[in-house]
């Protein structure tokens, strides 16, 4: 295997490894996650580097892992003159992503209620196979959401102006056209809006613990100023709407790639050129998956904000449930990127990455600007999650791009057949966990031992500069589809 | 490096010739990989069928009171099990339904050809014990193949 490392946490495969490769590879991680990385990544984004029209390098972020197409933890940015757009870049789940809301309780005010909220919140959002919305849209309304993302929700009252702003692109991407969705996307999807789903996505109550601050400066720009002090995590997308879309396109793609002779490795990296009228249909119906994803955690925050209001018996506003920030963590968007000296406009896949750009991006925030765009990692249920910072060293190294999470290590199989639902819930409620869960063998695939040690991972992006730690939370409370 | 242990090697469907299908442990770590098979192609596609909706439910608590028509067509079998996959995961959700009971008719006259019934019931939280949802049907690892039997590898993005 020709795998070196280049300079610390960043390895590095040359164009020699693979026939077709454009592009080296680079995987970031430390020697103990590289050692114990699956094989499938290297091929899959060794895969990715032979796409056409790739840019400097195709990326796997330290807590990636085998997929299908791009790994997850997969970067490759594509120039939008002469490179692709693919499907399997993006994932199923469009806009999977995280949102963290804070509070101005700490652990002791919550403790008492930990149950009571769990039961409230829970019965507020939607979890699991088939469930249904509090908001029912019309066609009409439905394609607003598609062009308007939470910008929506808030015009109809189910959130806050300074929610927009501390969204990745203020919740809402340009370019959305309802007319290059499917029919069976509009009746997939219809229902949904407002629904935590199912797998791995969850809604979780945590404290950031006040000796696990790492960078005081940014936990005050972001409001972490009260000892253990509560915050919501949601982790989800845009359900079976985004679903579809990905369905659709990627049977569309299988012919593109014959029509425009692009081999692939893999029919799961189907794509074409992001300026074909294939490229464009698919990147315009994306969008729409993309707003609907932002709109969908929009709800699920309105009604969280509830739920806190009807246990602690005051305003939303008075228990300080402002957003923290919203990043998307499966998605393709054109940025502006440096190449060789010159500013080029790029199409940027992220697959299970999270975007984290320093303090210079004119895209951070200017309430965030003197520290840098807030990066979600969320963990494993049973250990922490953790907010980092973006670092403009990212822009050089990664296309300002970062972890998203813990990263699987094990199956879900493989994870059900070590751990019972059931023995998993008391054993987190004996360590303080509470759970609510719609399945309890979805409950085992998410076991702790099936992830990652997440401390390992948001130390190695911080060691390599793509982003800086800000504080681990701690979960108190989990609810899962 | 750990080994993936598919990535490259042969596959090895007699091992799993008594099963209706089987679901693998190593083969796709954030997602549900399974091996199903059948004496004939439309039992394999009610079996990869059987084996989706057991993912999110045990079907022995599902009853039969709704039904679905579906016509397909694709010229190539691998794709034509997605589309049939694809299309359960959308009545699924589009119409809340958890299918257990498939009967299937494909002819092959240049292209495939296949009409079906998909049998079940709507989604009852009280009666039904749900499991992880299928967001999707993936070409990952895909393969249909006819030896003795007739045989498939399916990979569903959870």
């Amino acid at each position: 295997m020709q795998i070196k490392e280049i300079e610390e946490g960043i390895w590095e495969i040359p164009i020699t490894h693979k026939e077709g490769m454009i592009v080296p590879a680079r995987i970031i991680g430390s020697d103990k996650l590289i050692k114990e990385m699956d094989e499938g990544v290297i091929n899959q984004i060794t895969n990715v580097a032979t796409l056409p029209g790739i840019k400097k390098y195709a990326f796997c972020m330290p807590d990636g892992h085998w997929g299908y197409g791009f790994p997850i933890g997969g970067v490759a940015a594509f120039s939008t003159d002469v490179g692709v757009i693919s499907p399997g870049g993006i994932g199923f789940d469009i806009n999977c992503g995280v949102r963290l809301i804070k509070t101005n309780l700490s652990h002791k005010d919550v403790k008492p209620y930990v149950d009571k909220l769990m039961d409230v919140i829970f019965g507020l959002v939607p979890a699991g196979i088939g469930s249904k919305g509090f908001i029912k849209p019309n066609l009409k309304e439905f394609e607003q959401v598609m062009c308007q993302g939470a910008a929506w929700c808030v015009k109809k009252g189910h959130g806050w102006m300074g929610d927009l702003e501390r969204t990745e692109e203020n919740g809402c991407i340009e370019g959305a056209n309802p007319d290059k969705v499917s029919s069976k996307a509009f009746s997939r999807g219809l229902e949904q809006l407002g629904t935590l789903g199912s797998g791995n996505h969850y809604l979780e109550l945590q404290i950031a613990q006040t000796e696990k601050i790492y960078y005081p400066e940014a936990a005050e720009a972001f409001g972490i100023n009260i000892p253990n002090q509560v915050f919501v995590m949601v982790h989800c997308g845009s359900r079976g709407f985004g679903h579809q879309i990905a369905t659709d396109y990627l049977k569309t793609f299988g012919s593109a790639v014959v029509k425009y002779g692009i081999r692939t490795n893999d029919r799961e990296l189907a794509c074409a050129p992001f300026k074909s009228v294939e490229g464009q249909d698919y990147y315009q119906a994306m969008v729409c998956a993309a707003n609907m994803a932002f709109a969908n955690r929009q709800l699920i925050t309105h009604r969280i904000r509830e739920g806190f209001s009807v246990v602690f018996k005051k305003k939303p506003e008075d228990l300080g449930m402002d957003l923290i920030y919203d990043v998307a963590h499966n998605i393709a968007k054109i940025e502006k990127h440096r190449i060789d000296g010159k500013d080029e406009n790029l199409i940027v896949h992220r697959k299970g990455a999270t975007r984290s750009f320093g303090p210079s991006r004119p895209e951070v925030p200017q309430i965030y600007r003197s520290v840098g765009q807030p990066v979600i990692a969320g963990g494993s249920m049973e250990t922490s999650s953790y907010l980092l910072v973006g670092m403009d060293r990212a822009l050089e190294l990664t296309f300002g791009s970062s972890l998203h999470g813990a990263g699987r290590t094990m199956s879900r199989m493989q994870a059900k057949r070590k751990v019972r639902g059931t023995d998993l819930r008391q054993s987190m409620e004996q360590k303080g966990i509470s759970i609510r869960a719609v399945s309890m063998s979805g409950l085992a695939e998410e076991a702790g031992i099936a992830y990652k040690d997440i401390s390992e991972v948001v130390d190695i992006v911080e060691r390599v500069g793509l982003s800086r730690k800000v504080v681990q939370l701690k979960p108190i409370g989990n609810i899962k589809g | 490096m750990r080994r993936s242990v598919f990535s490259g090697g042969a596959f090895f469907y007699d091992r799993y010739i008594m099963w209706k299908y089987k679901f693998l442990e190593d083969v796709a770590i954030a997602d549900v990989a399974f091996v199903a098979q059948g004496k004939s192609l439309e039992e394999l596609f009610a079996n990869c069928a059987t084996a989706a909706f057991e993912v999110m439910v045990d079907t022995k608590q599902v009853a039969i009171r709704q039904k679905r028509n579906i016509r397909l067509e694709n010229d190539k079998v691998e794709e034509l099990l997605v589309d049939w996959l694809s299309e359960l995961m959308f009545l699924k959700d589009k119409d809340k339904i958890l299918f257990k009971e498939f009967r299937i008719g494909i002819k092959k006259s240049g292209i495939y050809r296949l009409e079906a019934q998909a049998l079940g019931e709507k989604i009852n939280t009280k009666r039904h014990r749900l499991r992880t949802d299928v967001k999707a049907v993936t070409y990952h690892l895909l393969d249909v193949y006819k030896k003795r039997n007739w045989m498939a590898r399916v990979v569903l993005d959870v």
